[in-house]
């Protein structure tokens, strides 16, 4: 994208006011998609983005500025404006040698989804449409969406850091609606790889549509969910939500270092049952959130956050680690050139245990059964979260027994990690998530095996 | 018929326009073509325990274009104002026309003689403020909050943020439409900490002109949310009557909004959709979607097709009067746009509200809480995107707050859920507040008190 001389005069103009980091990055994305709804192909809409952020950091402070003119000139012009925006005072003369970071790439992409002919993306919904709507007369109304995306990335830093990456991500998600004399169910189920068109060789849109469709089905004959505390048991893979809001966000640097984390100064501590092992991973191949480099320049780590329990380490991006005089631990992510980084999870999971799903179900006396998870939300000050349940079922002597409508839970971290009583042997990943975070959106994955929190989880329905 | 060309506003935007046109100029044949095009310029002051913790200073520009032919659409959408990348942008959307299946309601909205509200939407003061007074007003901002109450220990992020920005629509249907627009604003996000309990606030002014941000306003708004909630105990699990400040009433409303979209209608995801005559709400509700309302600093003169802003009441005396319309799905119901497409430049025009307005009742918000025997006063929401589906209904959400007793506030409440359907909601709904405000985010809003919500708790 840009060439190393070009790198070099541009860093040295962002640190020509004194600095102890400047950074470029720059951004070249594609994007496509194409929608279909009410039965017929709406839309197809691509994208283009380029540009670049330069950030100046002098002491505590940060200034930024980006810009979509790649030129030197470009380029330069927006390295003086954050510079001037850093207020550093004095002169740098900073010349510095680049050293290319060797980051692994998480997988290959065998078929890159620009290569690939529209009207094929535009047959998986048409068949995605028919075969939702094959599920029953009760299916009233289907959407469906493809999309995917190419993003190469540049970042250089006068540490010396220079990465390049390549992020291709492809998607499927289907909403269905269902009538009957209780009203209108919604089902839906998304795909979402950080591969290219060969998704659809391992994933039939067949399968997603059916099983969205079979979500708004059964909820027709749902009943209110119950209120109050219960015994709740998730199965596996989209569970992995509840450990996003209920402990992943408290364990981001940033928000620990501000005091705004119940976590914070808890490392070593016990924060969860033994059971609990919590894992961030942007190396997973594939998987949502994974990456060669973050967007900082850093590749991707393993990080074991907890540990049978015990608090093991926050995640870090370059700032926070800088300050800690520690190193980042690759969660440095932006949502675009336009923005500063933070730091993010990745891709973040729970391990698996010993105990069957079978034997987990059949001790639970009554409870609440989950099988998929809506999006959430946390207060990491007070560690309160939500999360929703789109498909759940009510536990009755053992036996998942009747469908219930869809709800919010609620609960606080340190109180539901330490209340998970049992892990099954069933890991499994969840569908791709989009995690906001003050402003900025960035791809996540999370997973989980079937577990059972005994207690400290209120169910948000209206039933008695 | 006339073109919606503001007259107040015209003259700025020549470059813009005439960028628009050398796209249009290359529509061929039976082509129909729309043009959006928008560049706007911000900074965002942070500050952290007395230095700029951070300055970004942004500009940014894009552009979306829509091509229709023969009953197919097709848009791309692109990140810069580069006429080479926008003929590039113009042949993708053409390309992507060829894949669409033909809709014989698809056209672009049309010039339909609806006079222009003028709006004041441009302001010279925030764009002449020197960077200086920006920093200054952040730490002043911080320093008040950290100052108010013993029991603030810290703020997460205290922020001054202004942006400007013009925007233009440009068709071969005779659309020419432009916008300008500037607006600043101040925040601040305190911690409360009593023990090892920690709790949160939020405190935000708006405006157009910078030296009349109010800081007192947002230094107590958010001193009082962040410390009323400390000590805060989970509830008993109860049915019971909810006050909803004018913020969060609005909130309620948003949702209800956009389930009164004609789009929805059209495509059966609506639960109001035969509704139109009917009572869907107490008679005490009336709500209109106006964005000609002056007095709003949400107010805006065009939609997101280029036709004039209009009133459109929603609901009357809890009688659904009818539904909000783009061109597309005005055309498809028979009837005509609403002026209610709202989009940026990456998408295609979508319906929704753009300015909410309650009708008043008319007692004070104290009146309110003294006539509730047993309630929640609602501090704030969460899960509204995980908890609340606008086609079955289904309201499930987080909360916290204070406790209504024999009239008066009483001790704060957390990690509770209030759940109901939202069909019930508005029919639930026992008074509407006399309380009105136009909120920082530019609705005009009252509280509101809904009997028979199941609170969820211990």
């Amino acid at each position: 994208m840009l060439e190393e001389p070009t790198i070099q005069r541009v860093l040295a103009a962002a640190a020509s006011r004194g600095a102890d980091f400047a950074e470029i990055f720059a951004e070249e994305k594609r994007s496509s998609s194409a929608l279909l709804d009410d039965g017929r192909i709406e839309e197809l809409t691509s994208g283009r983005d380029r540009g670049a952020g330069i950030r100046v950091v002098v002491g505590e402070s940060t200034g930024f500025a980006h810009t979509s003119d790649l030129s030197e000139a470009g380029l330069i012009a927006a390295a003086e404006t954050a510079a001037s925006a850093a207020r550093g005072s004095g002169t740098g003369t900073t010349i510095v040698d680049l050293d290319r970071v060797n980051a692994q790439r998480p997988n290959l992409v065998r078929i890159m989804p620009g290569d690939v002919p529209k009207a094929k993306k535009v047959e998986l919904l048409l068949m995605a449409n028919e075969m939702a709507r094959a599920e029953g007369a009760a299916i009233t109304q289907v959407s469906a969406r493809y999309a995917d995306s190419h993003r190469r990335i540049l970042v250089a830093n006068t540490d010396g850091t220079l990465g390049t990456d390549e992020q291709v991500k492809t998607l499927f998600s289907i909403s269905a609606v269902a009538s009957g004399d209780t009203g209108m169910q919604t089902g839906r189920e998304s795909i979402g790889r950080s591969v290219g068109f060969e998704l659809f060789d391992t994933y039939e849109v067949g399968d997603l549509a059916r099983t969205a469709a079979q979500r708004a089905i059964t909820k027709l004959a749902a009943r209110p969910a119950p209120s109050g505390e219960m015994t709740v048991v998730i199965g596996p893979g989209g569970g992995g939500v509840m450990f996003h809001e209920a402990c992943g966000h408290g364990l981001e640097a940033d928000l620990v270092g501000k005091g705004a984390s119940v976590f914070a100064g808890r490392i070593g501590e016990q924060v969860a049952s033994t059971l609990v092992t919590l894992v961030d991973d942007g190396t997973m191949g594939g998987e949502w959130g994974c990456f060669a480099i973050d967007d900082e320049g850093r590749p991707a780590q393993r990080n074991v956050l907890i540990q049978d329990g015990i608090l093991v380490d926050y995640m870090w991006d370059g700032l926070r680690a800088r300050a800690e005089g520690r190193a980042s631990s690759g969660n440095g992510r932006r949502q675009s050139y336009q923005h500063l980084p933070m730091v993010r999870m990745t891709n973040t999971y729970l391990l698996g245990g010993t105990s069957t799903p079978e034997q987990i179900l059949s001790d639970t006396e009554s409870g609440v059964y989950i099988s998929h998870l809506g999006g959430g939300q946390v207060n990491t000050a007070t560690g309160d979260f939500v999360f929703g349940m789109t498909e759940a079922y009510l536990i009755e002597g053992g036996q998942i027994t009747e469908p219930l409508r869809e709800g919010n839970l609620i609960g606080n971290g340190p109180g539901v990690l330490t209340s998970i009583d049992a892990v099954g042997n069933d890991f499994a990943m969840g569908g791709p998530g989009t995690c906001g975070k003050d402003g900025q959106g960035v791809p996540v994955g999370d997973g989980v095996p079937t577990l059972r929190v005994a207690s400290g989880l209120t169910i948000g329905g209206t039933a008695a | 018929m006339t073109a919606t060309v503001s007259k107040q506003q015209s003259g700025h935007s020549e470059d813009l326009l005439a960028l628009a046109a050398s796209v249009l100029d290359q529509a061929a044949g039976e082509e129909q073509v729309e043009v959006l095009l928008s560049r706007a310029t911000s900074t965002t002051v942070k500050v952290y325990e007395g230095q700029v913790e951070s300055l970004t200073s942004a500009d940014s520009s894009g552009a979306g274009i829509r091509v229709i032919r023969d009953g197919r659409l097709g848009f791309a959408h692109c990140g810069s104002l580069d006429p080479t990348v926008l003929v590039e942008t113009l042949r993708e959307a053409r390309d992507n026309l060829e894949f669409a299946e033909p809709d014989e309601w698809n056209g672009l909205a049309v010039p339909d003689g609806v006079e222009v509200v003028a709006q004041n939407g441009w302001s010279d003061s925030v764009v002449a403020f020197p960077v200086e007074r920006k920093i200054a007003l952040a730490l002043e901002l911080e320093q008040r909050v950290l100052a108010a109450d013993s029991r603030i220990t810290g703020i997460r992020s205290t922020a001054y943020g202004d942006a400007w920005g013009e925007s233009v629509i440009l068709s071969t249907a005779g659309i020419q439409a432009v916008d300008r627009g500037a607006s600043c604003s101040i925040s601040t996000q305190p911690l409360a900490r009593v023990g090892e309990e920690t709790q949160t606030g939020f405190g935000y002014d708006s405006g157009r002109v910078p030296e009349l941000l109010d800081l007192d306003h947002a230094t107590a708004e958010a001193v009082d949310r962040a410390t009323r909630l400390l000590g805060a105990v989970k509830p008993p699990s109860a049915r019971m009557t909810i006050l909803l400040e004018p913020r969060l009433a609005i909130s309620l409303m948003g949702i209800v909004s956009g389930m009164l979209s004609g789009e929805s209608v059209l495509k059966g995801r609506s639960p109001f959709g035969e509704r139109v005559g009917e009572q869907i709400a107490s008679p005490l509700l009336s709500l209109t979607d106006d964005p000609t309302r002056s007095e709003s600093i949400g107010a805006e003169e065009v939609d997101g097709e280029g036709l004039a802003c209009r009133s459109n009441l929603l609901i009357s005396d809890g009688v659904l009067q009818g539904f909000l319309q783009d061109s597309y799905s005005g055309r498809r119901s028979g009837l005509a746009s609403t002026g209610s497409a709202v989009r940026g430049t990456r998408s295609l025009p979508g319906v929704g509200a753009q300015l909410l307005v309650m009708q008043p009742g008319t007692r004070s918000f104290e009146q309110l809480v003294s006539s509730i025997d047993l309630g929640l006063y609602v501090n704030s929401f969460s899960g509204m995107h995980s908890g609340v589906n606008s086609i079955s209904g289904d309201f499930s959400v987080g909360a916290d707050g204070l406790m209504i007793r024999k009239g008066s506030l009483a001790e704060p409440v957390r990690e509770l859920t209030l759940a109901s359907t939202l069909q019930r909601l508005l029919l639930d709904i026992a008074e509407v507040g006399g309380d009105f405000e136009w909120l920082r985010g530019g609705d005009g809003a009252c509280s509101l008190v809904i009997q028979d919500v199941s609170l969820s708790g211990a």
